[in-house]
């Protein structure tokens, strides 16, 4: 039809160029339309900014993701309270029953629940943030948003699940006998700085998950050892306090964040017996050893969170142009 | 929106050339359309020349590196002797992917990118988009924030239609209340209700490609975007909604907004863009009036 000559590619004549361009150059026509660089990152306050506009999408995007989680299984939603309830089950099973832990710990049920819970938020929190950014490449491709949304959602699907749980573990004190006081209220400043905590170790995670994809095969074998290292189903003054053990381990061991948050929590809400409840002395010391909470406890949680909040988002902001690679 | 079934420009070139057998115009008629539709894009080109530049792409150059390519890669004995041998990153592969491209494109442009597989077309928007880093001495800058939709299947798999609906929106920025309010022109845009009532109940992972990417466009379109990207995205709609969805990038284009569409149908290049950019090995072989460029990209890949 039109025209009959052979192409040959070598053969085509230079594609026109745009005159403006031809006649500025690439960098001042940039400049004379204020054009950006395309997924530069924006400074870091201006990136906090839009992070607050996008607010509603992190909270949607969280409760939505918390609602599908169970969405595969015929109980639904009731394995947000029956997770938990199965949790303590297995543990109280073995370290209450099969082994010995719970002598010379007060109330030991509620010792080990808080423990677990607390735990299982930071755990669950890094494991599912070093996945929020390689799960969801389509949308980080398709759709431009601060990318910090997605481990922050990441951790806030978690906070849910520990509301759920923070129920079991009234339930376990009420059963126990442990009425409320007016010092089970600072168990929520307690959780306000271990949610800012957990999300700042998110966003490490989701930034070293976006890279190395061997993260994610990594973590759990890392925040395990983590957990055993936190007392969690023992007092940690049984080990502390032995005599071999130099004093800046059991330093590291008591100021080592995720015990210290459990630590204040427990003190919060278990009220050790007076010593006329126990049969020998070192019986009620052992009690009070294993609620034994170190000096400024309070002024460490808010340097970890700050440390863990500021140092996670500063670290993932820098990396904001690469996680769309994939 | 509504106006009567307008003849597309493929259907008019198609009868002219007579390669379509069925159809109710005569000679004149067709010569008359066939003017008119060549008149209109001269006239929006030449409009769109003095407009200001959305994205500049200054001599874009990506190269990927892919790690692990070679031999031993797939076995772990492989990967442990490598390790204990400590050979670093055993074969580290460069494909330049993109060469030189550099090109303006400016408000109310509709612009074809064409060429073959692997040609550099989809790395040419992902650079666009931001996505990948361009070497030094080159780069893309842009007016506001471009979205690319790309051929994969579902944005948040695991939820539902109508969740990812309004979480997509709140992503795009919108207010909560902004969300609710154009819920229902998505969902009717998408037409997914039309073969399952229940469709945006469902979770996203039991749609058809078609229904997912029907409703990943209709998400993307239903705000006035600087610059949407469409990689391929149309491709699994059916012969309706693809109308429809070309309609809607005409709309974006008359909004001023700049559209890129990467498609190997020509027809639909040709209904959708103004301009077209025929990318071969990385390099731009011709940049120009869409006719033009997929006349000589369709003669070119009929020489075999």
């Amino acid at each position: 039809m039109s025209e009959t000559a052979v192409i040959v590619l070598e053969e085509l004549p230079p594609p026109p160029i745009d005159p403006e361009y031809a006649d500025l150059g690439g960098i001042s026509m940039v400049a004379k339309y204020g054009l950006k660089q395309s997924g530069k990152r924006p400074p870091v306050l201006d990136y906090a900014r839009l992070l607050w506009q996008r607010r509603h999408f992190i909270t949607g995007y969280a409760t939505a993701k918390n609602r599908s989680l169970y969405s595969n299984a015929r109980l639904g939603q009731l394995w947000q309270l029956l997770t938990p309830i199965l949790n303590v089950a297995v543990y109280y099973f073995v370290f209450g029953i099969l082994f010995t832990q719970s002598k010379g710990v007060p109330h030991f049920l509620l010792f080990l629940v808080i423990g677990v819970f607390l735990f299982n938020f930071l755990q669950t929190s890094m494991i599912n943030g070093s996945r929020s950014i390689s799960d969801q490449l389509v949308l980080i491709r398709a759709l431009h948003f601060p990318r910090a949304c997605l481990p922050m959602s990441s951790t806030i699907i978690q906070l849910q699940q520990l509301g759920f749980s923070m129920l079991m573990v009234i339930a376990v004190a009420l059963g126990l006998g442990q009425w409320p006081t007016a010092k089970w209220l600072l168990v929520i400043p307690a959780l306000i700085l271990m949610s800012v905590f957990c999300t700042g170790v998110g966003m490490i995670v989701a930034r070293m998950g976006s890279v190395l994809t061997d993260t994610a095969q990594l973590l759990p074998f890392l925040s395990r050892t983590w957990m055993y290292l936190c007392g969690v189903m023992y007092s940690l003054a049984s080990v502390a306090n032995k005599a071999s053990v130099p004093h800046w381990v059991q330093l590291v061991l008591y100021y080592d964040p995720p015990a210290l948050f459990i630590t204040v929590v427990r003190n919060c809400m278990i009220k050790t017996p007076g010593a006329s409840s126990y049969k020998t002395a070192a019986d009620y010391n052992s009690a009070l050893e294993a609620m034994h909470q170190p000096g400024a406890a309070w002024l460490w949680l808010i340097i970890w969170a700050a440390a863990a909040g500021i140092g996670g988002f500063v670290y993932f902001w820098k990396a904001e142009e690469q996680y769309g690679r994939g | 929106m509504a106006d009567t079934p307008r003849v597309l420009p493929s259907q008019v070139l198609r009868a002219v050339q007579g390669k379509d057998g069925e159809h109710t115009y005569t000679e004149e008629e067709l010569a008359r359309l066939r003017a008119q539709i060549l008149e209109e894009r001269s006239k929006r080109r030449a409009e769109a020349a003095t407009n200001p530049p959305t994205v500049i792409v200054d001599n874009l150059n990506i190269i990927y590196r892919i790690h692990g390519a070679g031999t031993g890669r797939g076995s772990a004995t492989g990967a442990l002797s490598r390790i204990i041998s400590r050979r670093t990153a055993p074969t580290l592969k460069e494909v330049h992917a993109v060469r030189g491209i550099t090109f303006v494109a400016r408000r109310g442009e509709s612009i074809g990118l064409i060429g073959r597989n692997g040609s550099g077309k989809s790395t040419t928007l992902a650079a666009i988009a931001g996505l990948l880093p361009p070497e030094k001495g080159g780069g893309v800058y842009t007016d506001g924030q471009p979205s690319l939709l790309g051929i994969n299947a579902a944005l948040m798999p695991d939820l539902t239609g109508e969740r990812n609906v309004i979480v997509g929106c709140l992503a795009m920025g919108m207010s909560k209340a902004e969300a609710n309010e154009r819920y229902q022109g998505i969902v009717d845009f998408s037409r997914i209700e039309d073969t399952n009532p229940h469709a945006m109940s469902l979770p996203m992972k039991a749609y058809s490609s078609g229904m997912a990417a029907r409703l990943r466009f209709a998400i993307a379109a239903s705000r006035e975007q600087d610059v949407l990207m469409i990689d391929e995205a149309l491709a699994t709609g059916d012969a309706k909604f693809q109308a429809q969805s070309e309609q809607r990038i005409r709309e974006l284009r008359e909004s001023a907004g700049t559209v890129f569409v990467v498609s190997h149908s020509m027809a639909a290049i040709r209904d959708t863009c103004d301009r077209a950019i025929w990318i071969e090995a990385g390099r731009i072989l011709m940049d120009g009036d869409v006719d033009e460029v997929a006349d000589s990209y369709e003669q070119w890949s009929k020489q075999g």
